[in-house]
């Protein structure tokens, strides 16, 4: 599915990270692998540092900071956005949606639209697609986006296919129209025949947490984790990026008329290193115009890596300047998606630590 | 096919490699440890394996391991 809008853009980009740094080497003692070979695998895959939260700490927690963040300098007035988007996997509560619970807190006005979205890493790109599209409503004149995700919570230490990996975060976006009636153009697949690829299995109501469903098992690889823990299928996941995610840029450029040379940055979700590799090897990006230093800095964030790579690599350069970027998420779901659009003249580009 | 034996086992040294014709099945290796395989494999000759090319059938045992390096030009003997 393709999609083009007219006359919007990204007018600034928050990222939040947990000030609480894990390393690799201190995780290795849980893995059920010899040291050797889980070092191997951290050269490969990228795996370094990455951050997660204290116990307790949710995802509106890490929202309310930021925006209030935001308000105490004076970069987003309170009154000034019409809709505050939430892109999570780990809402506060099943209900109400955490984007409520963020308002509420912050006593945010009450002409405005609270929305949460279940999507992890391609979570960026589909709520900037909704932010676009509420933006086509004459009352709709900036959108708040914030993707955030705490998936420690929900992964299990034992587990050396997840565990490494996962990063917590958020990010706010503040998207609103443009003077300038510059074209975006994204498109969106899915297949929900693969939808256990990434799962929780347990806790939802097909299945109910109980006792049962939080005791570890071995998988049979080595792994341990229960089914109230984040499952993911790595070989399936690789395969899909692989095949699924060149062509789906490919094509984008195509329908759009523009050549990959003409692409200053493809600004990717950062599953790890390796994978990125991969993808810059297929679609013959110079890895320089591919940032891929996201994990091994402070995890795989779902939906967030997206602006926190920005944020990471391009942050003040672009409140300066303008690139022409690509934008591409691909996760559960399963879900793939990728945008082209110009970014640049942020109000803010930056990244904060919490508390 | 020595070179191929020798990476095989800086992964995975508990194993013969020799003996096998079928790694995954055996539990040779992992789907991680075939990640390790091709990053090793891309820098001992020079190359990029694609990504739609690291599956389960290309890592079976040394010979679909050497007809995936012929592929990209590597010829293991």
């Amino acid at each position: 599915m393709n999609f083009t809008f007219q006359g919007k853009r990204i007018s600034g980009i928050l990222g939040i990270l947990p000030v609480k740094e894990h390393s690799f080497l201190e995780d290795m003692r849980n893995f059920n692998f010899p040291e050797s070979r889980s070092r191997k695998l951290m050269e490969v895959m990228g795996y370094d540092k990455h951050r997660l939260v204290e116990p307790g700490v949710c995802v509106s927690d890490l929202a309310v900071a930021g925006l209030q963040y935001l308000f105490d300098r004076g970069q987003l007035g309170r009154d000034d956005f019409d809709a505050l988007i939430l892109v999570t996997q780990s809402p506060d509560h099943f209900m109400p949606p955490t984007s409520n619970i963020i308002q509420g807190r912050l006593n945010l006005k009450h002409d405005l639209l609270c929305m949460d979205i279940n999507q992890g890493c391609a979570g960026f790109v589909v709520g900037l697609i909704q932010a676009f599209l509420l933006l086509e409503q004459a009352d709709v004149r900036k959108v708040v986006l914030i993707n955030a995700d705490v998936m420690s919570r929900k992964t299990s230490s034992k587990d050396r296919n997840s565990y490494p990996l996962i990063g917590d975060a958020a990010a706010i976006t503040v998207i609103e129209r443009d003077v300038v009636d510059t074209r975006i153009q994204a498109n969106l697949k899915m297949d929900g025949t693969r939808n256990e690829a990434l799962m929780i299995p347990a806790g939802g109501f097909r299945m109910p947490s109980t006792p049962a469903t939080a005791v570890l098992e071995d998988a049979g690889d080595n792994n341990l984790r229960a089914k109230d823990h984040l499952r993911m299928d790595g070989s399936a996941v690789f395969n899909f990026v692989q095949v699924e995610v060149p062509p789906l840029i490919e094509s984008l450029l195509a329908f759009s008329g523009v050549t990959m040379d003409s692409v200053d940055y493809f600004l990717c979700h950062q599953p790890n290193r390796f994978m990125l590799q991969k993808l810059a090897d297929k679609l013959k990006v110079p890895y320089a115009k591919m940032p891929m230093n996201v994990v091994e800095h402070f995890g795989n964030s779902s939906g967030v890596t997206i602006p926190l790579v920005t944020a990471f690599n391009l942050g003040s350069r672009l409140t300066q300047e303008r690139y022409r970027v690509c934008f591409a998420g691909f996760g559960v779901g399963l879900t793939w998606s990728s945008m082209l659009m110009p970014l640049g003249g942020l109000g803010f580009c930056e990244i904060i630590d919490y508390p | 096919m020595n070179v191929l034996v020798e990476i095989l086992k800086s992964i995975r040294p508990e194993f013969d490699f020799t003996v096998s014709t079928d790694f995954l099945a055996d539990g040779m290796l992992d789907s991680f440890d075939m990640i390790t395989l091709v990053a090793t494999l891309d820098k001992t000759y020079s190359i990029s394996i694609e990504g739609v090319d690291i599956t389960p059938e290309h890592f079976k045992n040394l010979a679909t391991i050497a007809r995936l390096l012929k592929k990209y030009g590597v010829e293991v003997t």
